[in-house]
Parts: structure tokens; sequence; C-alpha cells
């Protein structure tokens, strides 16, 4: 195979080489090894972890095809997971220190199904320490680099999963978000990323981060390749008592491009095109309205009042929650323990100071702080009530629209090492995301042009709980609608604005 | 809102985190920043709203009491940092 070959190879979508597959044209083996020799060759330090067994399961992929028992349509495809997916018997570090050396006795409920289903298991990747930040630069294992301009971040905190599918290291990935841990990154290295609703996918085995929050979801090169990956991971498992009973529907069904869009009611909530959004981001999205109104969908600006507030929600429950799972963090069970304590209290002491970087411990002393006495009514109770308002408010606007759109990101990545005067303003950043895990709603990013550095744009579409279906269909459009050449910022698009 | 050092060594303590001084004087601007975002919830009327606690309602999911195989006990201990044959080792915590 010649290297324009090998480039081919790789840069299938998921759904092309599960074709490929199908038709004997290439094998699982091959693709592995191609995949494991593009890992070793990049520098964007989006894997922590490489399967070592990774060739073993592409070999008994391919016997199984041989001999006519595949056991999926994607039997043999290489993924990765993020590497807070618990994997039995393979490393599991959530990117810190403290879990440097975790081997689980237990897999992860997706990780479970993906094996069910064949696809071959490349490795972990990398991202921010125990998912906490929105650039993978906290991770213990140092920064992800963003494979569409190595100068900048990936985004976060599921940012080897995005930039694994936009190297073309994996044919697709997952990754957890919990207030837009895998729409963000998406948005920020070009490619497709999904939070399914709250309940949606089973997080059995997915260290935990925020609960009430956390949502594990798919990254992907195409939204065809999203709605299968979210075929063979969505449904109800007794594990999870949060995992939903509602039936899983065909997600591929309703795919049918710019057709689509026809009669789709969208709402543009204008908080979310306000000043805090960079400019060039905003004209991308002007632009999108106005092809979506082409091609027959009803697009309206809206407001949702509430959703001012839906920052300060998030932080306040999201820190609380991070606070008390990470709790058992002791170095008693497994974990990182130091040495030359006295006594058990200075143990832990020393254990945990030494073991979790300074982003996790801000946010485990923002979370103790608002849940400590004399606090609590303040923050974490009004922080409840407030998602109650949020929640309200969401509904309304879906009782009017089938979808809502927003930037995904208010900026495009920004270069490693950015020096900001305090974390405040990086969690500003995740102002279009956090709504939506507060609310427990399904939401997609879609890559939509790019901007004035050629620096790619994702746009968010929002839809009513369970709604994965619809919100699939209305992004199957939007990619028609970018592929037809029209993306402005891009070769034979519309100039900027 | 204003943090103080003191409040952040406090809660340092609750957490169970060392910080050096200059540490939690750091943190102690930064907390106060982050807090701000929360300030704005001050400015709702909340008055008579309900709290939640799970953006999707569920009512209480049970299972059958079964007995259900448990791990081995060793692979459980394995991860330990320092166990013996049967248990986790950690310093004496009782007189």
């Amino acid at each position: 195979m010649d290297n324009m070959q090998k480039q081919e190879l790789a840069s299938l979508t998921l759904t092309q080489a599960a074709g490929l597959l199908a038709k004997g044209e290439t094998s699982s083996s091959e693709l592995t090894q191609l995949m494991l020799e593009r890992i070793a060759a990049s520098d964007n330090n989006a894997y922590i972890t490489v399967n070592a067994e990774a060739m073993a399961a592409a070999e008994a992929a391919d016997a199984r095809r041989r001999t006519g028992q595949s056991l999926s349509l994607v039997d043999g495809v290489p993924m990765a997971l993020k590497d807070n997916f618990c994997v039995r018997g393979m490393k599991t570090t959530c990117a810190s220190r403290m879990l440097e050396n975790f081997v689980p006795p237990y897999t992860a409920a997706v990780a479970e199904k993906l094996a069910d289903a064949g696809t071959v298991l490349l490795g972990k990747v990398n991202m921010d320490e125990f998912a906490a930040g929105n650039a993978t630069d906290t991770s213990y294992f140092g920064p992800t680099k963003n494979p569409r301009d190595p100068r900048r971040v990936a985004g976060g905190s599921s940012g080897g999963s995005a930039a694994a599918v936009a190297e073309d290291t994996a044919y697709f990935t997952m990754g957890s978000d919990t207030g837009g841990s895998v729409r963000q990154p998406a948005a920020f290295c070009g490619v497709v990323g999904l939070k399914p609703t709250y309940g949606r996918v089973s997080r059995y085995g997915v260290v935990a981060f925020a609960s009430s929050l956390d949502q594990v979801g798919p990254l992907n090169k195409t939204v065809e390749d999203c709605a299968l990956t979210l075929s063979l991971i969505a449904g109800c498992d007794p594990r999870d008592a949060s995992s939903l009973p509602s039936p899983v529907p065909d997600y591929l069904a309703g795919l049918k491009g710019a057709e689509g869009l026809k009669g789709l009611r969208v709402g543009v909530p204008q908080e979310y095109m306000g000043p805090g959004i960079q400019e060039d981001i905003r004209q991308n999205v002007k632009k999108l309205i106005s092809d979506l109104q082409a091609a027959g969908a009803l697009v309206e600006e809206c407001s949702l009042p509430q959703l001012e507030y839906a920052l300060g929600a998030y932080y306040v429950i999201s820190s609380a929650e991070f606070s008390s799972n990470l709790g058992r963090f002791d170095g008693v069970k497994y974990g990182y323990r130091a040495k030359g304590y006295d006594g058990y209290d200075d143990m832990l002491r020393r254990s945990r100071s030494e073991a979790f970087g300074d982003e996790v411990k801000r946010r485990i002393l923002l979370g103790t702080y608002t849940l400590s006495a004399g606090y609590f009514d303040a923050y974490y109770l009004r922080a409840q009530k407030a998602r109650t308002l949020i929640i309200e408010d969401f509904r309304r606007a879906f009782g009017k629209y089938d979808i809502l759109l927003t930037p995904t990101a208010p900026v495009t990545p920004w270069l490693l090492g950015t020096a900001f005067a305090d974390p405040s303003q990086v969690y500003a950043m995740d102002m279009c995301t956090v709504s939506v895990n507060v609310a427990g709603l399904p939401a997609i990013s879609v890559p939509w042009g790019v901007d004035r550095d050629g620096l790619p744009v994702g746009v968010q579409l929002i839809g009513p709980a369970l709604s994965e279906d619809r919100i699939l269909q209305a992004a199957h459009g939007v990619e028609a609608l970018a592929n037809s050449g029209q993306i402005p910022g891009q070769k034979g698009g519309a100039a900027h604005v | 809102m204003e943090i103080t050092k003191e409040t952040v060594l406090k809660v340092a303590g609750l957490a169970k985190l060392n910080l050096a001084e200059e540490e939690a004087q750091r943190l102690a601007h930064e907390m106060g920043k982050i807090v701000g975002f929360a300030g704005k919830l001050a400015e709702m009327d909340l008055e008579g709203v309900q709290p939640t606690t799970h953006a999707v309602k569920l009512e209480n999911v049970f299972r059958a009491d079964e007995m259900q195989p448990s791990y081995p006990r060793e692979e459980i201990l394995a991860n330990g940092p320092e166990r013996d044959e049967a248990c986790f080792v950690v310093p004496k915590v009782v007189e």
C-alpha cells in the first residue's frame, strides 16, 4: 500500500469502513495496523494508552467475518474510548496522577456494547484531568494538540476523542459531556459530537464527574456515523439507575440530507448570539440561518431569558457534585498514596494534595464551599431552583420550535498556553453548552465553516428530551448544506461579511 | 463576592486538601471570581420555585433483592496501595 492509499483508507468514515469490510475490500487487521502506525507517528498526544491486544482483536474480527459470523455491521472497525471509561484489565487514568496506575476490574457498559458489536479498541484517549476543563490542557499526561492547528488547544474535556477522529487515528471515539465536553472539542477539531439525553446511554463504568449532568456520547466524522454509533450504545441498563427505559428508535431512518430541513421549525436564542460570541462565528450562524430558510426551514429569533443564569447554576451544581464524587479518592482502595505520612488523616490529605492537579483542586474547593454550612441555601439550593426555571424556559421554546440553533462555542480554539486573567474567563467559554446539561437535553455539534483564521466553527442543535432522531435528522441537513460548498470562509463558499 | 484566604483554608480542611498560604490566597481570588457567576443567581426571583435534582424525572428504580456474584477478592485488592492477603492496610485509626 502506498502512502496515498493509506491516507485514503485512514480518512474513511465509519460507514465507509464498515462497507469496505463487508465487501472484503479491506480487513480489520489492515485498518487496525494502519491506525496503530498513525497513532505512533502522531505528535498531537491524543492517546494516553494504546491497547496491546488491538491486533489480536482485529484478527478475531477478520476470522469471524471469513466464517460469516460477524457480530454487527461495524465488526472489526477500530475505535477509541476517553480515558474515563473503565475497561477491565486496561489502565484507566482519567488523565490524573491519582489514577496513573489504576486497572479497573470491570468494563463500562458502553465499552461492553461496542465490544459486543465487534469493534476493535485501539486505546484510551486524553482528556482534562477527571474531565474538569475545556481545553484538555489539565491532563497529567500533557495537553492534546488540535490536529487542525497543532499550536492550538483541541478543546475539552474530550479533547483526545475529538483529536483522534480529526487526525484519523480512530474511525470514531467515545467521550463524556457534563457541560459541553463532547460538543465543544468536536467543534474545535471540526468533527461531529453528540450529547444524548440524560439517561439515554448507560454511564455504568464511566468515572463520575457530576452525576446529575453527566452523559456519554460519540464523536464522529459524519452525522450518519454518529447516528450509527448512537444506535449501538443507546438503551436502558439496570446498572445505571438513571438510564431511561424508553425504546431506542432507528436513528438512521430519518436521515435524508437537506430534504429533512423542509418545514423544520428552528428557534435561534438571542442569548447565544450576543456580544460574548466571536464576530465571525456569529456571521457563520447567520449564513446558516439564511441557508436553512432557503432549504425550507422556518427560522426565527427567540429568547430564553433564564439562559443568562445557566452558567452560574452549572458551575455551582457541577462543582458541588464533583467535590462529592471525588471524595472517594483517599489512597486506600485504589489510586495514589503519598509516602512518609503521619497517621490516617495526613495520609488522606497528602495523597489528595499530591495527586490532584490545580484545576481539580479548585473545583473540589468550590464545590465544598457551596455545599458547606451557611452557603448551601445561597448557592446549591438556589442553583437547583434556577435549574427548574431553565428547564421551563426550554419547555416553552419547544412548544414553538422543533430545534434550537446556537453556536457550539463562543470562540474558536485558542493558542496552547494562553494566559487567562483568572479561571472564570475560561469557564465563560462554556456559555452555549452548559444549559443543555442543566436541562438534561440532547444536543449535537456539527461543523459549519471556518473563522477568519481558517479554524473550524461548530453549530449546536438542541432538541427536547429523547429527540435524538430529530436533531440527527436536522444535523444531517446542515451537513448536506455544508457539503454543497456554500460554507462561509471556505473555498468556493460565501465571503466573510 | 469576596472569599477570604481563611475561608479557603477552612474549606480545604473539609475537602482534605493541604494548601500553602500563597496558594490559598490565589484560590481565594479565583474562587471569588467564579462565585461571581453564581452571584447572578441572587437576582432571580425564586420564591415558591421547587428545586430540581435531576432533569429527567424517574421514580425510584428498584430491582429484585437477589444474590449476585461479586468480584474475586484478589482482583479488588490488586489496586490497593498497601494490602495484605485479605485487607487494605491503613494507618492505625483507633487508640
